[in-house]
């Protein structure tokens, strides 16, 4: 570990924490119908879009429109990226000529990508069209960014507001959200990425005649565009296979600051939006704390473990850390802390392989992951996976000051801890129950690409990434199987709508409550005694269920390593 | 009236009487009856995973197996840890069941006497034949048959039976004192009753069978943590059963035995173990303070309780006004004024009246003098009047109300002073005198003070300040209850004026001066469109509305039927400062329940490290690293584990039965505190536990 490693870390963080309030001043803006400096343009445009829907925006919605209205959107969205894969070899902007995708792989993608999850069994200039690329994933991107953070509105106003039935209209938040905040980042984002030498192209492939005299097809596209998103929505699907990596997808150290920077940007400042929105910015940034402080454990632990290397590379006379399957562009450093964001923020773009991480250090992607992916986590699903933690440690401790546990004014009674208790305990039946399967089931073990521990990890890593909707792959793991497409895809779709729906349950319970002011004998939210609890359920409750796993896979591979042995 | 702190009440329990002690621990096997133990979650798992792998040691046991004394270990504190769960819950109950048993005595088969006609005729009848609505007579020595109203007659009441208080208590028709309870006994004079309860659903019907537990219904926390821990265990079914695919692929095999082994120790069943004992305690310990809550939920809204409702009298002042100080006019020194406030109060048998003689006495050294000496008559306070005092030959001096006795003194005849007019002609012509009365009457009064003007044979003398004492300590425990989040409000009669001063002086947050019943529905009211829970005690008919509509109304014993229908609780003391004892209690329920969870989830981390090196260490001899208790062989960690996790449960029985101990320091420093206790003591606790059973199972060689 250098001190040069240190600052580049410490100035990543020093950006997010300057970003959350402007960032959260102006969404908590955009999300209470105020007015902002880009109305008089986005104004008349989203009304539009409302006389075209047939959507009247005063008329709010009762959590289970809410929440019907959702899952109907992604049924269309489902549909669109599904049928434009299997016909794309008959539409147009496919200059590259890719035929149709098989149809568990269109499937898997599809689920994927109404997830928010991005998992990828396919290489994307090898398999898709651009059309595909831009109107499948791109919009979904987009989409799936928006309902995300739409669905922490609803929670949020399941706290603000006191006995009200409505939780907001779906289709005026995803509206909103995906006109006043996506979109107009993007749109300078992406240029931005042109500038760093990003292409943006509908262009055919490039042929290069290599220094060997060989003949290598450079891969291009509309790529700036997506990655905009792919970024800025914890989306994570990259236009190349290689992601984050691939020097057209993350041309410069620049653009690799500025995209990790961009995933945490919306999560973090959901935090603040939070604040403002119950009245209290210090009830925001003890949440923003919690994840910050998780955070920063898990970057010294990856960083650490990367920089030390191991025994067996030191060994061949290879000192200076770990630098297997990482870019010699980026180092240490950065790939350590993209991988620890990536995978705290459900993103799962990837600019280094962590399969080749040493065994702890690719402990942390996988810890994060399992946690719930609630360290700033995915934009939206990250905040309401944190306050279901918030909930439950609420109400295990809440007790013990001598009344029923409230949140920020809420009480939290039998009906919100059974749908948090529910939302917590699917993610464990996915990825543990599916990964219990994959490791003994031969037709599945044939996909591993190492034995042991290791294998055994990847197996893990993939079942975790998709349940957490996060996306990044372990690599090593050959995904592309009839088993792994629908195993994964089921552990993505549960993942993903089996948080949503008690999360939406319990803001509808919520917002019917009253509103208790606080006095001195209220639970306190926003010191420090209350960070370290939900820290402390956040790992007891999310990491006990997964240790014995941890302890088969890393852990041990990481003992065995110590020990010169390889797995 | 004293304020006895709860906490030694409780601790004088006996918690180690082997009259419960025997009975609890048949009860811990009888409770194995499954559908018994399917009520809580958690243990009735634990039930079934016991029997289960009993099951499979049977099957070794004839196949011939090895390793069958571990197995038959583990397998022997698996049901340990379900009888010592039975048994905390049959110690909680068995303490109840001991008050009940007395209770029940008072119920014996008793005659009533039921009237037939308008007239005292009456016929013998079984009381248990009695029917709401039928007229009894109860006359001295009779024990009355069933709960009711006194509709005609006044009578002394022994009601031992039911507060424990022996002194008897008067009850009359009309106002406030009107409710007889069945079981207990006329002493003296008779009284007719109307029935107001069915036999089966007496007062003391319904007491039985809360201190038994038998009409124990959850609370809403409670279910809400039953939620909570049925989760977590299913979330540890997950972690575990996942484990043996995870070992095939390793290349290794996990026994059953271990692996029930782990889920047990994993699942939350210390609190699921204590969690229905902690319940029953709390209704016990109310029951011993002598309140009665007809329902758990309304003990748990105690804890919540944000804004208390205090009657003035009885609550923070002594019931009694008080003598404080003699305020002559001028020309009149403090010793004639005294001397002759004391003359006037001599046969003045009144609280009021007995203060003057003492303040007279201790500040000026008047000795009580005799009314026969002084061939005096005595001229009792009336209601037309509003004066007293005695007339001694020619002599007359008189006390009373400022207006009563300046009217006596202008018209020398004592008249009604009613209506608003009469009062303003006797300003119009009062004296300087009057008017020097009216300037101290009006300066005691905006001190929270009632004035008393004397008089002596129609000469004005000056003022007796009667004061409203506020009981000893009440302003600590005003003080405490705001550290607690609890708002206070004093409901008082008096004026504005008078109110307030009293309110500063007792360190309330609020009053409500001149309250009627319908002032303090919708004080009650507007406190809970606030969202907040309000709690309130009363005792009249006119408070039945208010005590029905507040989240925890407690009523008194010895107030209307009316009242203690509409109140959630009961005090059998009648003592209105109880009130935030009451609190009190519902908080301390509250957080034994936390702290117990907190400990029970913290204590996890340690079983693993217990466990999972132990479990793995035959195919990845590398995870003796995590062996960081460096327990003697898997075996033993694993045995130590269970065992560690079955008696903590018979450890915490005694804090789960008396409850944390509650402080008035606010939430925050209170979570810190059991934060540190319960969260942190949790997680460290096991670690040194477990390591001195594996020494001890070492020593023993047991596995």
């Amino acid at each position: 570990m250098t001190v040069i490693g240190w600052i580049q870390i410490l100035l990543f963080c020093v950006i997010v924490i300057a970003l959350v309030k402007p960032l959260g001043w102006y969404m908590t803006r955009v999300f209470n119908g105020e007015r902002t400096f880009l109305s008089p343009v986005l104004r008349p445009l989203e009304r539009g879009i409302y006389w075209v829907g047939g959507v009247d925006e005063r008329r709010e919605q009762h959590w289970l429109t809410y929440t019907v209205a959702m899952l109907l959107f992604h049924v269309g969205g489902f549909a669109l990226i599904y049928g434009l894969m299997r016909l794309q070899a008959v539409l147009p902007f496919n200059p590259a000529g890719q035929t149709a995708v098989a149809e568990d792989l269109s499937f898997n993608t599809a689920i994927s990508f109404i997830t928010n999850t991005n998992w990828q069994n396919y290489g994307g200039e090898s398999t898709l069209s651009y059309l595909v690329q831009m109107l499948g994933l791109t919009h979904q991107n987009f989409l799936s960014a928006a309902t995300g953070i739409a669905l922490a509105m609803a929670l949020i106003r399941g706290f603000t507001r006191s006995s009200m039935r409505t939780v907001g209209n779906f289709w005026v938040d995803v509206t909103r959200c995906t006109l006043y905040v996506l979109l107009p980042i993007c749109i300078v984002y992406a240029l931005f990425l042109v500038w760093q030498g990003m292409p943006q192209t509908l262009g055919a492939y490039v042929d290069a005649t290599t220094l060997e005299g060989g003949k290598q097809t450079i891969a291009l596209g509309p790529v700036a565009s997506q990655v905009a998103i792919k970024m800025l929505g914890t989306n994570g699907g990259g236009f190349f296979n290689a992601n984050a990596a691939h020097p057209f997808e993350n041309p410069t150290a620049l653009s690799n600051l500025v995209q990790m920077v961009s995933i945490f940007a919306l999560g973090a400042a959901l935090t603040n939006v939070f604040g403002r929105m119950v009245g209290n910015e210090r009830q925001g940034w003890a949440i923003f704390a919690v994840m910050g402080l998780l955070f920063i454990a898990g970057v010294t632990v990856t960083y650490w473990a990367e920089a030390n290397g191991t025994s067996a590379l030191q060994a061949l006379g290879l000192t200076g850390g770990n630098m297997e399957g990482k870019e010699v562009r980026f180092g240490i450093v950065a790939s350590s802390l993209f991988a620890v964001i990536t995978t705290a923020a459900s993103c799962g773009a990837v600019n280094a392989m962590h399969d080749s991480f040493t065994a702890l250090g690719g402990m942390i992607p996988l810890i994060n992951m399992q946690l719930g992916e609630v360290i700033v986590g995915g934009v939206g699903a990250g905040f309401y996976g944190m306050l279901l933690f918030v909930v439950l440690a609420i109400f295990v401790a809440g007790l013990m000051v001598g009344r029923t546990p409230e949140y920020v004014g809420k009480k939290i009674e039998a009906r919100e801890v059974k749908m948090a208790m529910l939302a917590i305990l699917v993610l464990p039946l996915m990825y543990l129950g599916w990964t219990a399967v994959g490791v003994v089931l031969p037709s599945a073990v044939a996909s591993m690409a190492n034995a042991g521990p290791h294998g055994f990890t990847e197996v893990l890593y993939a079942y975790t990434s998709a349940t957490g909707n996060n996306g990044s792959a372990f690599a090593g793991l050959t995904g592309n199987t009839l088993f792994y497409n629908l195993t994964l895809a089921s552990a993505m779709f549960v993942g993903r709508f089996f948080m949503i729906v008690p999360a939406m349950a319990i803001a509808g319970s919520l917002v019917e409550k009253k509103s208790i002011p606080a006095s001195a004998g209220t639970f306190p939210t926003t010191g420090g005694l209350f960070v370290g609890l939900v820290i402390g359920v956040i790992l007891i409750i999310g990491g006990l269920t997964f240790f014995p796993a941890l302890a088969l896979g890393p852990i041990v591979e990481h003992l065995a390593m110590n020990a010169n042995t390889l797995f | 009236m004293e304020t006895t702190r709860l906490q030694k009440q409780v601790t004088a329990s006996t918690m180690l009487d082997p009259k419960i002690l025997v009975p609890a621990i048949k009860s811990a096997f009888v409770k194995l009856d499954p559908r018994l133990m399917a009520k809580n979650p958690v243990m009735f798992v634990v039930e079934v995973v016991a029997a289960l792998t009993t099951l499979i040691f049977v099957r070794d046991l004839v196949t011939g197996n090895a390793n069958l004394g571990f197995t038959f270990q583990i397998i022997l504190w698996l049901w340990f840890t379900v009888l010592f769960a039975n048994f905390a819950e049959a110690v909680a109950e068995g303490r109840g069941k001991a008050q009940a048993e007395s209770l029940k005595k008072t119920r014996t088969e008793s005659q009533a006497k039921l009237l037939t006609g308008t007239d005292r005729t009456f016929r013998m009848v079984p009381g248990t034949s009695l029917k709401v609505g039928d007229i009894v007579l109860v006359e001295a020595g009779d024990n009355i048959p069933s709960d009711g109203e006194v509709i005609e007659g006044v009578a002394s009441v022994n009601e031992a039976a039911i507060t424990g208080e022996s002194a008897p208590v008067i009850r009359e028709s009309g106002g406030d004192r009107s409710a007889v309870t069945g079981g207990t006994q006329v002493l003296s004079d008779w009284i007719r009753v109307r029935i107001t309860a069915a036999q089966g659903s007496t007062f003391i019907d319904r007491m039985i069978k809360l201190v038994e537990g038998a009409e124990r219904q959850k609370t809403p926390n409670e279910i809400a943590l039953n939620i909570l821990l049925a989760g977590l265990t299913i979330i540890f079914v997950f972690a575990t059963v996942t484990i043996p695919s995870y070992a095939a692929y390793a290349g290794g095999s996990i026994s059953v035995v271990v692996l029930v082994a782990l889920f047990v120790t994993l699942i939350p069943t210390t609190i699921g173990a204590l969690l229905s004992a902690i319940g029953i305690a709390g209704m016990d310990r109310l029951v011993r303070f002598n309140v009665l809550a007809m329902s758990g939920r309304a003990v748990e809204a105690a804890g919540d309780v944000d804004t208390l409702l205090l009657d003035k009298t009885g609550t923070i002042t002594l019931g009694n006004r008080q003598a404080t100080a003699f305020r002559p006019i001028r020309g009149v020194s403090e010793q004639d004024l005294a001397d002759a406030a004391q003359l006037a109060s001599l046969a003045d048998e009144t609280p009021e009246g007995r203060s003057i003689v003492v303040l007279a006495k201790e500040k000026y050294g008047i000795r009580g003098r005799d009314m026969h000496e002084l061939a005096a008559t005595f001229v009792p306070f009336t209601a037309q009047t509003r004066m007293s005092g005695i007339d001694a030959g020619a002599s007359s001096v008189r006390k009373g109300a400022v207006d009563a006795i300046l009217a006596y003194i202008d018209g020398g005849e004592p008249r009604t002073v009613a209506s608003g007019n009469t009062i303003r002609s006797v300003a119009a012509t009062m004296s300087a005198e009057a008017r020097e009365i009216q300037t101290i009457a009006d300066e005691i009064a905006k001190a929270g003070g009632t004035p008393l003007a004397v008089a002596k044979d129609g000469k004005l003398l000056g003022v007796v300040h009667l004061k409203d004492i506020v009981k000893g300590g009440i302003r600590e425990r005003f003080a405490e209850l705001r550290r607690m989040g609890i708002r206070t409000v004093m409901i008082t009669g008096d004026n504005p004026m008078t109110a307030a001063a009293i309110a500063a002086e007792a360190g309330v947050d609020d009053f409500l001066a001149q309250a009627t019943p319908e002032d303090k529905l919708k004080l009650i009211r507007d406190e809970q469109s606030k969202g907040k829970l309000v709690a309130m005690c009363g005792d009249g008919t006119n408070d039945a509305p208010a005590l029905a509509q507040a989240d925890v109304g407690v009523a008194m014993n010895t107030g209307t039927q009316a009242a203690r229908e509409a109140g959630n609780m009961v005090d059998l003391d009648s003592n209105p400062t109880k009130l935030i004892e009451v609190v009190e209690i519902g908080k301390q329920l509250l957080m034994t329940r936390g702290a117990l969870t907190t400990f029970s989830i913290a204590n996890d981390v340690a079983k693993y490290f217990a466990i999972i090196p132990a479990m793995f260490l035959a195919f990845y001899p590398q995870l003796q690293v995590l062996n960081v208790m460096h327990l003697a062989s898997p075996q033993s960690a694993i045995l130590s584990a269970i065992i560690f996790n079955a008696l903590i449960i018979i450890a915490l029985i005694p804090l789960a039965l008396k409850g944390v101990k509650y402080r008035a320091v606010g939430a925050g420093a209170l979570l810190r505190r059991n934060l540190m206790i319960y969260g942190l003591g949790g997680i460290i606790i096991p670690f040194i536990g477990i390591k001195a059973i594996d020494l001890i199972v070492a020593a023993l060689g047991l596995a």
